[in-house]
């Protein structure tokens, strides 16, 4: 099987308004996870300690067989790590930034920054000032992709971006990984463009990690089942319910643990099943997350 | 001008980034492991991939098509186990050799759709003359979509 590529065990972190709660978390070479989070969930945090950037309280991180905080510099020669708040220099142009780049990582490819040049639709000799903000994220995204690094983490790469760029965006990410060797760690809150190009999918709320799967087993064990239930008949307990929401007679249940088995155990019990429905990324999340405060109130 | 522009980038992107494989998927059309699985089978069909032939490998797939591996390794996994291409590790995927065009790639799945509808009707407690009834219903409400591809059919 593949190497492990990013390991996260128990990682804790408090702040005076907000605790990131023993987040446990694997990655393998070759894989994308989505980060998928609400506002204030933790996904920032969890991604600046696996940068380095914040130290965890307890827990360990590493990050290409690199304990994080502490190798923190070699781990990062192969790292490309984009965030939303990512400062590039206003006065310089992104040519001097593609220099500067290439100045210090040897991987970087510029027959491939050039390529990318023109994909992302941005001008070399422009100032960075003079860009707008989906223009400054493609070109964040432009001098992390050159250098080839074996570990892309992005955090919210295609928040604010137009839907074509965006749709570039994601191409680009998906050819990295033609390349088995090389894994994409990133956070958003598009759901759709998780469903899309993940493999595996984290949700994260209030600090606490609620699902870590596979996509696809994720998408096919969640269920709405509607259901009509005759006169004083019982609902069957199904496994895996997380919300039972309609009427009396005609619930709608949805379930985490879909079995098609479920179908001919409600005949058996004389209430039909009206419909399975699959659910898709961003109805599961919300599903999940709202059950899971219903039982936790903050 | 700036539009028509645009319209050419649009165009030109669709073109590039669909790559070899030409497949089109629609956000809107299910989940897209089932929309690569039946496009796959009607290449087959149409003899647009013959027996033998490779086919795009998993990554390259998921690249062109902008989905994640996992997505693009299901419904290869779908279609192995349906018998209609096979997977050698470190060589690719291949149409499998015993494969023939045609419209018998949808068996199967008229099979099972069959099956299905039968074990349903007599789930529902209908009598057989009524699933027989329901199934004529069905194929009068289709009707109109049975003979519009007309041009598409005589392609085949």
């Amino acid at each position: 099987m593949n190497d492990v590529c990013i390991r996260m065990e128990g990682v804790s972190k408090h702040y005076p308004h907000f605790f990131l709660d023993s987040i446990c978390l694997e990655l393998r070479e070759g894989e994308v996870l989505g980060f998928i989070g609400a506002n204030g969930a933790g996904k920032s945090t969890t991604i600046r300690i696996l940068m380095g950037l914040v130290r965890q309280d307890t827990g360990s991180v590493q990050v290409l067989g690199h304990p994080m905080p502490a190798e923190q510099i070699a781990a990062k020669l192969d790292i490309g790590f984009v965030s939303e708040d990512m400062r590039l220099y206003g006065a310089a142009t992104l040519a001097w930034h593609m220099n500067f780049v290439a100045s210090m990582y040897p991987r970087w490819d510029q027959a491939y920054a050039d390529k990318l040049l023109r994909r992302f639709d941005l001008k070399p000799q422009q100032k960075i000032k003079g860009l707008s903000h989906g223009q400054r994220v493609k070109a964040a995204l432009l001098l992390a992709l050159a250098r080839q690094p074996r570990l892309l983490i992005l955090d919210e790469p295609t928040t604010g971006l137009d839907p074509v760029a965006r749709r570039e965006v994601l191409a680009e990410l998906m050819s990295v990984l033609t390349d088995e060797g090389r894994t994409i760690f990133f956070s958003s809150h598009n759901t759709l463009e998780v469903e899309q190009i993940s493999d595996h999918v984290a949700f994260i709320d209030r600090g606490r990690l609620i699902a870590l799967d596979e996509k696809e087993s994720l998408l096919e064990r969640w269920r709405r089942v509607r259901l009509v239930v005759p006169p004083s008949t019982a609902l069957p307990l199904l496994p895996g319910i997380v919300e039972v929401a309609g009427t009396e007679r005609l619930p709608v249940l949805t379930t985490s643990q879909f079995d098609p088995d479920v179908v001919s155990l409600c005949q058996n019990r004389g209430v039909t099943v009206q419909a399975v429905d699959s659910m898709t990324l961003e109805e599961i999340f919300v599903a999940n997350v709202q059950s899971r405060r219903e039982l936790q109130p903050a | 001008m700036l539009d028509t522009i645009r319209h050419l980038c649009i165009l030109s992107i669709f073109i590039m980034h669909t790559g070899a494989s030409r497949i089109v998927l629609s956000q809107t059309g299910g989940p897209l492991y089932q929309q690569i699985v039946n496009q796959l089978k009607a290449k087959i069909a149409v003899g647009e991939w013959v027996a033998g032939e490779e086919i795009p490998s998993i990554r390259q797939l998921a690249a062109d098509l902008r989905v994640s591996v996992i997505t693009v390794k299901r419904a290869y996994l779908e279609l192995e186990h349906a018998g209609l291409i096979v997977t050698q590790h470190g060589k690719g995927s291949f149409v499998a050799a015993d494969v023939a065009p045609g419209p018998e790639i949808f068996e199967q799945e008229m099979v099972g759709h069959l099956e299905e509808a039968a074990r349903l009707g007599t789930t529902m407690g209908m009598s057989e003359r009524e699933i027989v009834s329901r199934l004529r219903q069905a194929l009068d409400e289709t009707e109109d979509a049975r003979f519009i591809p007309k041009s598409s059919k005589e392609s085949l």
